[in-house]
Parts: C-alpha cells; structure tokens; sequence
C-alpha cells in the first residue's frame, strides 16, 4: 500500500498534513507515518491485534484524510450521473451507493461512495491522494455551473466504526436509531452531531461517522472510552484485502478499467456515464485480464509488484502472465493473501500459479471473494 | 570479538517492521559478505533484508524461528536470534558501532 516504513520524525523537513485526532494518535501510542502527504498511525498496540478486533469485536479508524466532495443545487443529480459509473437518480435520500469515476477511456479516476443527503444535495467522499484532481474534474464538468461543487475536506472529521460489535457500541452513545447498512442519518453519538453512514471497508458491519473537526477528539475518546480499539492503516490494509476491496493506486487507476477489476456490478452503462462506451464494449468482449484474490500454498508474502509467471493455454501460446496488486499477510487466514490481475483465461478459484517472489517462486492458488467470509 | 558470532536484528529494527510473521533462514554454509543481504524477514506490513554485519559462513540457524518467528519481535537478543556464524575475519568487527554509539542513531 502506499505508506513508507521511515518514521515520520525521520523525513526531515516535509510538511505533512495532521488530522484533529493526532493528539489522540500519540496518546494511544501510535506509530506515524507519510500515507500521501498525511501523517497518519500505521498502528497502535499491532495490526495483528488491531485486525482481530475488527473481525471479532470493534475497532475505529482515523479516516479524517479522505475528501468530500459537495454536489448541489438543480443539476447535481445530472451531474454525478454523468460523472459516475453507478446510477445516482435511482438513489433515495439518505441512501449511499458505491461508485468509480472513469475517464473518456474507460480507466478508473477514483473510487468513491455517494451519499444522498436531500432531493438535490449529494455528498461524494473521495481517496485522500485523487481527492484535489477529482475536484477539478467535477469542477470542469459542471458546464454552465448548473450545480454548486464544493470542496467540504476541511469541514469533516471521519472516524470508521468497523466490527460485529460496531452497532451495539454506538447504540449506546446514541439517543437515536441508526442507519442501516448503505444509509445515511443525521444524529448525535457522545454528544456530538454527526453524519452516520452504514459503509465501511473491512468487509465488518459498521458506521463511517463525519462530525466537525473540532467535535472529532471527544467523539473519539467517547468510542474509546466505550471499548473500540484505535486500528490504523495496516489493518485497515489487511482487513480490506481479506475482503478483497480494491485500493485506488494498488489495484486501481486509470490503466485498469472497471469490468477488469470486477466493478462490474457498480457500473450502470445505461446512464450514459463518461467512459459508459468502453465499460460497455470490455463487458460485451470480456475483459482480457481480471483482478481476483489468491491465497500462498506455503509460507512467505508476495507484495504488489511481484510477477505471475506466464502459462501456456493448451496448444498455444503463452500468455503475458500477470502481476500482484495488493499483497499481504491475513491475520484471520493466517498465510500470505493478495489479489493478481491474470490472464482472464485463468482467472477462476481453483488455478494454479507461480508467483515470483523477490527471485523465490511461490506456488499459489485462486481463491474466490472474499479471501475470509463473514459467515465461516 | 566472539568467533563463532551470533547474528540478529535489533530492537529498534523489529519495532519497526512490527509483528514478524516469516523468517526464511540461509542454508548451513553459506558464506556471508558483510553488509550484504543474506535473508529477509517478513512481517505484517512489510518485507525486509537483513544484512550481514560481518563476513562469515554460516553453522547454524535458528530452526524455531520457522514455526514461532515471533521470537524474534519478543526477544531479538536472545531467543530470537537468526544464525551462528564462524567469522572469516574478526577484525572486521573493529568497524562496527557500540551500542551505545547505535543507539544514539536512532530517531
């Protein structure tokens, strides 16, 4: 993922961006580092037992780096249709759906969630490192300024909730009901007013909370005081590979259309979306490569960038072989885990492959999503 | 300098890669250059070499670390040792930091 091991305090003079929780971070022990110009915790007490807690209890997340991205007024609605691959006005208010934004080329921009707050106001919230370039292209898009584009980043704090006990947690700081899984409610959680979402990326149940900056550090200690363990981006990163979530700049970018990566299911080409035409033609012909998960056959870890060896078809060629995109070690699975683009051909559970690991092959073998499902 | 020497990580190094979850161990006689690479661990989050401090062919190593390489997190100075190493030249060593020097390297 994209996050360097040198400690923060070791890369001299560059300025790095701080969330309202980074008091929070120190106190609870937190090892910080540059994630896309943000100094954000790697982890606390351990990933291993941060990713654990997630999965069999609940943990909070600092996710005060991720953008929002404002979309109002009459033309809103139009707007993020156009821009978006999923459908927006078939989204009721107070509903969140996820969604790629794609160039004229089919190639993914971003990967977003979309909420809709009201008739006419849509909140898009974006990855930290596309945030500003997805500003300015909702911005150029937005011809004869129909809708309001606003850049919200510094409006909100955002703490993720993520467990099986998530629920039972936050029902307890709340007077309110809480939305359901892909919806979104105003209501006030330790006293703080906050936008709650049902959405999350560990593949647990859970909320995504926005509140004011300022509001973020009691917020944060009120979940902590009530059991969550602090998780940072380690176990963010483990949990949502066992889930087999795409990571933008890993597993997606612009090289990499939507029906390769198997969003398939979050584009509605039907909506005329920029990009709609490629989507549409890669569906109809099938992709040439396709991203699915695997799982090691012995020890070691392959990492993104590790190749897959190349095989031949029966009687033909061979193909161009494929390459890891996101790798790590799975705490619930306890082996090596990651997800590959390969060869459409032997892209399906069950393939075998040989992963070249910095110079050592490692068998490994396709597994089908999620790599740990919830009702093992 | 004690020959045959004991090689490791250090504290500061395992903190750092946070929990070590492989350890692929160098074959008995394989001949060490210092500050090469001879063997990498694995933790969690990321993959590391390990470089050798000084030149040496290796008489053993640590075989437990296969089943428990979280030794070498919980105790890089003792249990969580990697390989014994007969050095091929002890003066060498005249090169290598005190401790005291390391730590003082160290954010």
């Amino acid at each position: 993922m994209g996050y360097t091991l040198r400690f923060v305090g070791e890369t001299g003079s560059q300025t790095l961006r701080r969330t309202p929780l980074y008091e929070q971070h120190l106190r609870a022990g937190a090892k910080l580092v540059d994630f896309a110009g943000w100094e954000l915790p790697v982890q606390y007490v351990g990933i291993r037992e941060e990713h654990l807690a997630v999965r069999h209890d609940v943990g909070i997340f600092d996710v005060s780096h991720m953008g929002q991205i404002e979309v109002s007024g009459d033309g809103a609605v139009a707007l993020c249709e156009r821009l978006l691959t999923a459908e927006v006005g078939s989204l009721g208010i107070g509903s969140a759906r996820y969604s790629l934004i794609c160039d004229e080329h089919g190639g993914v921009l971003d990967d977003v969630l979309i909420y809709r707050l009201s008739e006419t106001r849509l909140l898009l919230v974006t990855n930290c490192a596309n945030h500003a370039r997805d500003f300015a292209w909702v911005h150029a898009h937005n011809d004869g300024g129909v809708a309001v584009v606003s850049d919200h980043q510094d409006r909100y704090a955002m703490l993720a909730v993520q467990g099986p006990r998530a629920r039972a947690l936050l029902a307890g700081l709340t007077s309110g009901a809480l939305p359901a899984r892909m919806h979104c409610d105003r209501c006030e959680v330790g006293g703080v007013p906050v936008l709650a979402c049902g959405t999350g990326y560990t593949g647990e149940d859970g909320l995504e909370l926005l509140c004011e900056p300022q509001l973020a550090p009691k917020l944060w200690d009120a979940l902590v005081r009530a059991g969550a363990q602090p998780a940072g981006l380690g176990a963010r990163d483990t949990l949502r590979i066992e889930a087999c979530f795409p990571l933008y700049g890993n597993d997606l970018d612009e090289q990499h259309d939507p029906i390769s990566a198997g969003l398939g299911w979050a584009c509605a080409e039907r909506t005329g979306f920029i990009g709609a035409e490629r989507v549409a033609a890669v569906r109809a012909a099938g992709p040439a490569q396709l991203l699915v998960p695997f799982v090691l056959d012995g020890p070691g870890i392959a990492r993104a960038g590790n190749p897959v060896l190349p095989r031949v078809a029966e009687g033909g060629e061979p193909d161009g072989g494929g390459v890891v995109t996101s790798g790590t070690y799975s705490p619930s699975l306890e082996c090596g885990v990651g997800l590959a683009y390969l060869p459409a051909w032997r892209a399906t559970p069950g393939q075998q492959l040989q992963i070249d690991v910095r110079g050592t092959l490692r068998a490994a073998t396709v597994a089908s999503k999620p790599l740990y499902p919830k009702d093992r | 300098m004690r020959n045959p020497s004991t090689f490791g990580i250090t504290w500061y190094a395992q903190d750092t890669l946070g929990e070590i979850v492989f350890f692929t161990p160098p074959a008995v006689g394989a001949q060490l250059a210092k500050d090469e690479h001879y063997t990498e661990v694995e933790s969690v989050k990321a993959v590391s070499d390990v470089v050798a401090p000084l030149s040496g062919e290796v008489i053993e190593v640590n075989e437990s670390l296969t089943n428990e390489p979280q030794k070498i997190n919980e105790d890089p100075y003792g249990d969580g040792w990697l390989v014994r190493v007969r050095l091929t030249d002890p003066t060498e060593a005249q090169e290598l930091m005190d401790a005291a020097t390391y730590k003082a390297t160290l954010p």
